[in-house]
C-alpha cells in the first residue's frame, strides 16, 4: 500500500526525515513512535499525499479517495455545524447514502445530540471525535492517523479502541502515537523515529 | 465534468455560508470602499476632471478587492482546513475556482454599493465602465485567488499579497480606466477579456503546485 525508499524531507535547512525506508503492505498496521520533533507528523503527511518528499520516493497505491487522514487539527470549519462539516466532506468524497452514513457516525461517536451545534462551540475532545467521523466518513482503505487518542477522554478512547479493532482486519493503517502500548496489539510492524 | 461542477458548487456554497455566519469579509469591503470614495471626494479638488475621478474609482475597486483577498483563505489557514480540501479526491483547481467564485460574489456585492456611491459623489457611471468593472472583477478574482492562496502559506502573508497582487493588477487598471474614459472602449474591454482568459488559465493550471507543501 505504501512503499518509501530513501525518504527525506527538509524544511529550509532543517532535515526532518533522513533516508527512511518504509514498506506497508495492504492490510498492515504500521505503528510509528518517537519523541517530539522526530518527524512522525511529517512522515504521515508525506504518506497521505499532503507533502512532497525533498528526496527519495514514495509510492502510495491508494488513490486520494481511499485515504482517511486524521492530523493534529480536526480539519473542520468552526463556523459550520458538525452536520454541515460532514456533509461538505461527504459531498466532496461523493459518499453514497451520505446522510445515513453521517448520522451513523455521529451516533457512534456520541455527537448526534450536538449535530446542529457549530464546531466552534465544541470542546477539544468533541472536535477530535468529529475529526474521526470526517476521517472515516468515506470508508477509506488506508487510514493515516496522527496521535488519534490526543484530547480524547477515557470514554472517547475506548470508543476509538473498539472502532480500530473492528476496522483492523479490513483496512491498512499508518498510525503515530506516544502511547505505543495501547496500539501495540494491533500493529503488524513498528517504526521508531529518533529525534 | 459534472462531478467537477458539483465540487466547485459545494465549495463555493461553503464559502458563502461561512461568510453569512462570520460576516467578516463583505462588511469590511463595503466599509472600505465607501470610506475610500468619501476620502477621494474630499481629496479631489472641486474642479478636477471626470477622468481623474474615474481613475480613483479603479483605485478604490482594486484596494477593495485586496481587502477581500486578504480574508479569502483565513479559515483554511487558521483552521488548517486547506489540508482537508487537498485530501479530498476533487481536482485541486476546483478549490481555486470555488474560492474565486466566492471572491467574485463579494466583489460584485461591494460594487453594487460602490458604483451608485461613486455616481453620487462624482459622476454617473456609463455602460462601458460597468462592462469594464465586470471584466476586471473576473481577472481580479482569478489571479487574486491564486496569489491569496500563495500568500496564505507564507509567514509574511500580509506583506506578500499586496506585493504580488498590485503589480499584476496594473493591466486591470489600464484596461479599466481606458474603458471608462474613451469614446470607443472596445479595445480596452477586449484587453481586459484577454487578461481574464490568460490569467484564468495560468491560475487554474498552477493552483495545485502553489498549495502543495
Amino acid at each position: 500500500m505504501i512503499r518509501a525508499r530513501g525518504l527525506e524531507k527538509r524544511y529550509g535547512d532543517k532535515r526532518v526525515l533522513k533516508a527512511l525506508d518504509i514498506e506497508l503492505p495492504r492490510g498492515g498496521f504500521l505503528l510509528v513512535t518517537g519523541p517530539n520533533g522526530s518527524g512522525k507528523t511529517t512522515l504521515l503527511r508525506v504518506c497521505a499525499g499532503l507533502a512532497l518528499p525533498s528526496a527519495g520516493e514514495v509510492e502510495i497505491s491508494a488513490p486520494r479517495a481511499q485515504i482517511g487522514f486524521l492530523g493534529h487539527e480536526p480539519l473542520v470549519y468552526r463556523e459550520l455545524t458538525a452536520l454541515e462539516n460532514l456533509d461538505l466532506y461527504g459531498r466532496l468524497y461523493h459518499v453514497p447514502e451520505r446522510r445515513e452514513r453521517i448520522g451513523m457516525l455521529l451516533e457512534r461517536f456520541g455527537l448526534w445530540a450536538a449535530r446542529n451545534d457549530r464546531a466552534s462551540s465544541f470542546s477539544r475532545g468533541m472536535l477530535q471525535r468529529l475529526a474521526l467521523c470526517r476521517a472515516l466518513l468515506h470508508e477509506p482503505e488506508l487510514l493515516v492517523l496522527d496521535e488519534p487518542y490526543s484530547a480524547l477522554d477515557e470514554q472517547g478512547a475506548e470508543l476509538l479502541d473498539r472502532e480500530l479493532a473492528e476496522l483492523r482486519p479490513q483496512r491498512t493503517f499508518l498510525v503515530s502515537t506516544h502511547d505505543a502500548k495501547r496500539l501495540d496489539p494491533l500493529a503488524s510492524s513498528r517504526l521508531a523515529l529518533a529525534a | 465534468m459534472r462531478s467537477y461542477a458539483e465540487d466547485v458548487l459545494t465549495l463555493a456554497r461553503k464559502d458563502l455560508m461561512l461568510e453569512l455566519r462570520a460576516r467578516d469579509t463583505l462588511p469590511a469591503m463595503l466599509l472600505f470602499v465607501i470610506a475610500a470614495l468619501v476620502v477621494f471626494h474630499f481629496a479631489l479638488p472641486a474642479d478636477a476632471s471626470k477622468l481623474a475621478a474615474k481613475g480613483l474609482l479603479w483605485v478604490a475597486i482594486v484596494f477593495t478587492a485586496l481587502v477581500g483577498l486578504t480574508r479569502a483563505f483565513v479559515a483554511e489557514r487558521e483552521q488548517r482546513t486547506i489540508d482537508g480540501l487537498l485530501l479530498a479526491p476533487c481536482d485541486r483547481s476546483a478549490i481555486w475556482l470555488a474560492k474565486g467564485v466566492a471572491v467574485l460574489a463579494f466583489l460584485v456585492l461591494a460594487e453594487v454599493v460602490a458604483l451608485p456611491a461613486f455616481a453620487l459623489f462624482f459622476s454617473g457611471v456609463n455602460g462601458a465602465t460597468i462592462a469594464g468593472v465586470a471584466l476586471a472583477d473576473l481577472g481580479i478574482a482569478g489571479v487574486g485567488t491564486l496569489l491569496a492562496a500563495m500568500a496564505s502559506l507564507s509567514r509574511a502573508r500580509e506583506l506578500l499579497l499586496p506585493l504580488l497582487f498590485l503589480p499584476l493588477a496594473i493591466p486591470v487598471i489600464v484596461g479599466g480606466v481606458g474603458a471608462s474614459v474613451v469614446d470607443s472602449p472596445g479595445r480596452y474591454l477586449g484587453f481586459l477579456a484577454l487578461y481574464d482568459v490568460v490569467f484564468a488559465i495560468i491560475s487554474w493550471a498552477s493552483f495545485e503546485y502553489v498549495v502543495t507543501e
